[in-house]
């Protein structure tokens, strides 16, 4: 896959600023030193557990970051470095969020008019019956409210916007909360097909499991941060193909694969260790892991740790 | 299928008004024969020379010596046929009189509720939208400031400024002193409108503005809000279609809730203004144990405060969608 990436994101840091007892204030760093690329045609899964950034990287790209947010770093847009006004451009055109829920549809809008946009001509309209249409949406959901919408069905009206907008980069942001294997592999055989009409997804989940059956390149998070990034065939052979420690207890973690948690938990933003953010919970843990760790190339893969070979 | 389901709507609606009006008819009913008030002395009145054996004869032939049960029976008797007896003090049918008053009151609520609904739905909204910069801060402080202003007060500083310092209004009453009332122009009732309805505005302006300003910011950072920008739409657009659309209808049925407050507010502000409307006159009878009238005023303020609820909960239903379906589901359940 030697194709021009479509979008890069290259050294992200995203920190809030936040007020802790009384007057004092303090930078959290949410997302430190992240690296991704995402090509034409492909699905990159974003793989962590809670906390670790996934949600926040989608925001950062998208440009919906809150006030107190800072950002720093350079997220790229077919090569071009996007700025804030740039990202506001991009948005809904060239880039599109699948958010999580029902919950990020007006209540009081009929799916029809959020679905067509501000704008709707009757190009718009076609397209939007076309596409309801192809994700068996029947006649009558367009008129239908939010609330009146299944799980699957509002998934579906989700996945509609981001089709509608033509964009070439598909961010979805958990898509398939709730649903087990089978359901959530049914619910993402669209995105599967987006990605081989030649746009790039990116799907951020905590499902690994799901990640490495549909995603041809699995980032995994760790804490604000990307750990490893390998083609999901390495997560599909086993610990063996993986580099990272933590990558690795994510595969034996899995309940076919021993269901094994590690001791510890992921550290709070505002207490990281120095160095490697995985150290303290790694058994392979030496002096030289509390300096700065880059991201380096082993196997064909990227990863965040000295000791991988 | 709609017929049925009007039907039982108007019938819930009826059941709680009746049920309504019968506990208040019942409360007040007891705390007037608490009251240390002597019905024969307000109507003797002034009038020497009154026997004791007269006293005697008027408490007989109105029943006063009767158990409470049977008096409280008779009274809602009569209540029902309409007749809710004669002002004390106006010597006149209370129902005459309620009428009379509440047509000069509702000039003066009416424009003072639609005052303070548009205009502090307006500022309510600037808030929100620049919110936490500076011109929110500083509309907020004045809120904040108005809304512990007591109504009576804020009257008497109306009419010390603009009636007493300028000369621009009328010191009070609702139409010019000597004009026949005939004469008397459109214009010139507006004249006299003005500062009540102003007075009478202050009381809930600053809290609308304050209500819709907090809900407006809740919509501006909701996760629907965040889609429709990641789906492109303009600031402007996001305002026009999610904002207003979310934040109008709690408004509105706050602008309906407020009622009870509106005619709280006008027996002050009439008061302060010699506005002789319905609030006016509740304070009057108030003040002088006028317990016909009193208890007219409160079975219809009652009646008036239970309409701005209603119309609350019908305008809910009919604008949004989620209680409108939510209806139709249950006509169809039943």
């Amino acid at each position: 896959m030697e194709k021009e990436p479509i979008l890069t994101v290259k050294d992200l840091s995203v920190s809030f600023h936040m007020y802790d007892t009384g007057l004092e204030q303090y930078d959290l760093k949410v997302i430190s030193n992240l690296n991704l690329d995402v090509c034409p045609g492909e699905i990159v899964a974003i793989a962590g557990s809670s906390g670790s950034g996934k949600s926040l990287l989608a925001h950062a790209v998208m440009g919906l970051l809150p006030g107190n947010a800072a950002m720093s770093g350079e997220i790229s847009y077919r090569g071009r470095v996007l700025s804030q006004k740039d990202k506001e451009k991009l948005r809904g055109k060239e880039m599109a969020l699948v958010p999580q829920s029902v919950a990020y549809l007006d209540p009081l809008m009929k799916v029809e008019a959020q679905v067509r946009g501000s704008k709707p001509d009757r190009e718009r309209i076609a397209a939007q019956r076309e596409i309801f249409k192809r994700f068996h949406l029947d006649e009558k959901t367009e008129k239908l409210y939010p609330f009146q919408l299944s799980g699957g069905m509002a998934r579906r009206v989700l996945v509609s916007t981001a089709v509608i907008s033509g964009a070439e980069l598909i961010i979805a942001d958990e898509p398939t909360p709730g649903l087990d294997l089978e359901m959530a592999l049914e619910a993402l055989k669209v995105f599967r097909e987006l990605a081989d009409e030649g746009k790039a997804v990116v799907l951020i989940t905590h499902d690994i499991d799901l990640a490495f059956h549909i995603a041809d390149r699995i980032a995994v998070f760790y804490a604000g941060t990307t750990v490893e990034i390998t083609e999901a065939e390495d997560f599909r052979k086993g610990p063996e193909a993986l580099r990272h420690p933590y990558s690795k207890a994510l595969w034996e973690a899995l309940p076919q694969n021993g269901f094994k948690p590690i001791a510890g938990f992921q550290p709070y933003a505002k207490y990281l260790p120095e160095g490697c953010l995985f150290s303290p919970r790694c058994p392979y843990k030496t002096k030289e892991c509390e300096q700065e760790i880059p991201m380096r190339e082993v196997r064909g893969g990227y990863v965040r740790c000295i000791h991988a070979d | 299928m709609k017929k049925m389901h009007v039907l039982k709507f108007t019938g819930r609606y009826l059941v709680r008004v009746v049920t309504l009006l019968i506990a208040v008819s019942i409360i007040s009913f007891i705390l007037v024969s608490a009251s240390p008030v002597d019905p024969v002395q307000q109507y003797v009145g002034a009038v020497p020379n009154v026997s004791e054996e007269q006293r005697e004869n008027i408490a007989e032939y109105w029943g006063l010596n009767d158990p409470p049960l049977e008096r409280f029976l008779a009274w809602g008797n009569s209540i029902l046929h309409g007749d809710f007896g004669t002002s004390l003090i106006y010597r006149r049918p209370v129902l005459d009189i309620i009428k009379e008053k509440f047509a000069a009151s509702l000039a003066l609520m009416l424009t003072a509720w639609l005052f303070s609904g548009l205009i502090g739905f307006g500022i309510g909204c600037a808030m929100g939208i620049f919110n936490g910069k500076w011109l929110d801060k500083i509309l907020k402080k004045i809120c904040l400031v108005m809304c512990s202003i007591p109504t009576f007060w804020i009257g008497i500083v109306f009419l010390m400024f603009f009636s007493v310092k300028l000369g621009w209004f009328p010191m009070g009453m609702s139409v010019p002193k000597g004009v026949p009332a005939d004469e008397v122009t459109i214009l010139q009732r507006i004249h006299h409108l003005v500062l009540p309805a102003l007075t009478l505005s202050f009381l809930s302006f600053a809290n609308v503005a304050l209500h819709t300003r907090e809900k407006l910011v809740d919509v501006l950072e909701s996760d629907y809000v965040l889609f429709a920008k990641a789906r492109g739409e303009s600031r402007f657009s996001i305002l026009k279609r999610h904002g207003f659309r979310n934040i109008l209808l709690p408004a509105v049925t706050m602008q309906f809730g407020s009622f009870s407050e509106l005619f709280g507010g006008s027996v002050l502000a009439e008061s302060v203004f010699s506005y002789p409307g319905l609030g006016a006159a509740a304070a009057a009878a108030g003040m002088g144990s006028d317990i016909p009238l009193l208890l007219g005023i409160t079975l219809f303020s009652a009646l008036f405060v239970f309409a701005g609820n209603m119309l609350a909960n019908i305008i809910y239903g009919i604008v949004d969608p989620q209680i409108k379906e939510g209806y139709k589901n249950e006509s169809y359940g039943s």
